[in-house]
């Protein structure tokens, strides 16, 4: 089914301008500059506290900005896959009844449609999912329940996805297979946003970067902005950079330095 | 068999029970919903705000329905705005204006009088003063909460299970939370004169907490926990009777003897299944 596509007049579908964000008087995002385009994969990095749960809240229409403006494109779809660990999983639901949510506006009746029926086992089977439509939730590994959560997302057939910590908590083979099909995803045309702390495992293997403390430091490639500079002054510590296979590897001597915020300096350059 | 059936000669005691067995049916089904949002401390809290209510309306000689009603209401919707303010958890919330309304309501009695056996009757419940009125009010409201809650299945279970994501699809959580909270405090008020203020809180979490060891779906824990607490009700209410004991704890000791069989019976696996609603 072809669906109408709108964006804003350059293409994009989310466009901040100088947003600020608050939380009582704690300023956990200054002035940011930010578009995002109908094709791009971009990862949010930067360190704990620095503001990338709330900059996805932004582009998900979920927080009111103190300052600055955000224009998004009219209708636009956009489908929210939070980090596993915010849920419940004893909740009473099995999988298919959690990705079912996605359409809880859909329909009154609390019972599934025929079409709804079909459409979850075909999001199901796409993911890998096809014989756990009917298992609890608590039922499933770390790796499936970030899946059953990027199921319900797709099940609202998003333009934009918007992705906290995707492959937290998964083992490397599972953050693989996470990576290749949202890989897949956009290439068949879904925008994605996705924050991650993973600066070798998920980072340098993204095509566009943003790196954020409080405030946008630096965008780009990986290569263009997983440099010691950049890096430190996002994450507050000295980082060596190496090159392996044409791709940036991090090297990380102060990993415990990732839980410290840096201290926004006024009129910071 | 003519001792079981004797109390259904009096009208007191026929409206009571029908009070007892669908506001028993009403706490169950908004129960889930307490319980799955680790509110359980709610009921405890909002039906002692409500006494301050209660007891300000006796003596300002309003009607107390009205007047506790508003009380509650007022309570239930400063909790859920304190509440969504990053500074102050939920519990604390709670804590403080439930308990504030509730010293309100003894002080009150304290320095102007109690009236009548009102005063024990707002603590413990007593089917005495229950009256038509009082059956037809619980019922409508009982078949409006299930309309809504059969209507806004969708919308309550999403909310309920992952408020942000469900904010961001759409859906009115602050609305289905505000929702919530006055179903639950004219639930509590409808159900006060019955139970008492002091026991209410169980009708709400131990019918939820059985049904969750007994099922993991949602729906089929909505039924069960209406069901649960219908029965409780029901059997409470003849017990009280019976053993000539106050309504409240005898419904009340029938939930928690359910309680402690299905606990039994379903051993590690409803154990793990009611784990995370003990919150």
């Amino acid at each position: 089914m072809m669906s109408q596509q709108r964006y804003l007049d350059d293409g994009a579908l989310v466009r901040l301008r100088g947003v600020s964000c608050r939380y009582d008087r704690d300023t956990v995002l200054d002035r940011i500059d930010l578009d995002i385009g109908r094709d791009q994969f971009t990862g949010i990095v930067g360190p704990s506290g620095s503001g990338k749960t709330t900059l996805l809240k932004v582009l998900l229409g979920t927080m009111v900005v103190a300052a600055g403006q955000v224009r998004m494109a009219p209708g636009l779809r956009v489908g929210y896959v939070p980090q596993v660990e915010t849920v419940d999983w004893n909740f009473p639901v099995t999988v298919a009844q959690c990705v079912l949510m996605a359409r809880t506006r859909g329909r009154v009746l609390p019972w599934p449609s025929a079409s709804e029926r079909r459409d979850t086992s075909a999001v199901l089977d796409r993911l890998g999912l096809g014989g756990f439509a009917d298992r609890h939730i608590r039922r499933l590994s770390g790796g499936q329940q970030q899946r059953v959560f990027l199921a319900r997302a797709l099940m609202g057939d998003p333009q934009l996805l918007v992705m906290d910590e995707p492959t937290s908590g998964v083992d490397a083979t599972t953050r693989h297979d996470v990576l290749h099909l949202l890989d897949d995803l956009n290439r068949a045309g879904t925008a994605i946003v996705l924050t991650t702390h993973d600066l070798n495992g998920i980072a340098s293997h993204l095509p566009h970067l943003v790196c954020l403390n409080t405030t946008v430091v630096a965008t780009g490639t990986p290569r263009q902005v997983l440099t010691p500079e950049v890096l430190e002054r996002t994450f507050g510590a000295r980082m060596e950079v190496l090159e392996h296979a044409g791709m940036p590897v991090v090297i990380d001597e102060h990993a415990h330095l990732h839980h410290r915020v840096v201290p926004l300096r006024k009129n910071a350059s | 068999m003519d001792q079981l059936l004797r109390p259904f000669e009096f009208e007191f005691f026929r409206n009571g029970l029908i009070v007892a067995t669908v506001a028993g049916a009403l706490c169950g089904l908004v129960g889930v919903y307490v319980v799955l949002k680790g509110m359980s401390y709610i009921g405890h809290g909002l039906s002692h705000a409500i006494f301050g209510g209660f007891a300000a309306s006796a003596l300002l000689g309003v009607n107390y329905v009205l007047g506790a009603g508003v009380w509650g209401v007022a309570s239930a919707l400063m909790i859920n705005g304190v509440t969504r303010r990053r500074t102050i958890g939920a519990d604390a919330a709670i804590g403080v204006i439930t308990t504030a309304s509730f010293a309100l309501g003894l002080a009150l009695f304290a320095v102007f009088g109690r009236r009548g056996s009102s005063f024990d009757a707002a603590l413990f419940g007593s089917i005495l003063g229950v009256g038509t009125a009082d059956v037809v009010a619980i019922v409508v409201l009982t078949i409006i909460v299930a309309g809504a809650v059969f209507l806004g299945y969708r919308h309550l279970l999403f909310a309920t299970f992952d408020p942000d994501v469900a904010a961001a699809s759409g859906v009115r959580t602050g609305l289905v939370d505000a929702a919530m909270m006055l179903v639950l405090a004219t639930s509590i008020l409808a159900t006060m004169q019955v139970l008492g203020v002091t026991l209410i809180a169980a009708t709400l979490v131990i019918p939820a907490t059985v049904a969750r060891m007994l099922t993991d779906s949602f729906s089929r824990m909505l039924i069960l926990a209406a069901g649960i607490g219908a029965t409780c009700g029901f059997v409470g209410m003849n017990l009280s009777y019976q053993l000539d004991i106050q309504s409240g704890p005898s419904i009340v000791l029938v939930g928690a003897g359910i309680f402690a069989v299905v606990f039994t019976i379903t051993g590690t696996r409803g154990r793990a299944r009611a784990a995370g609603v003990a919150g």
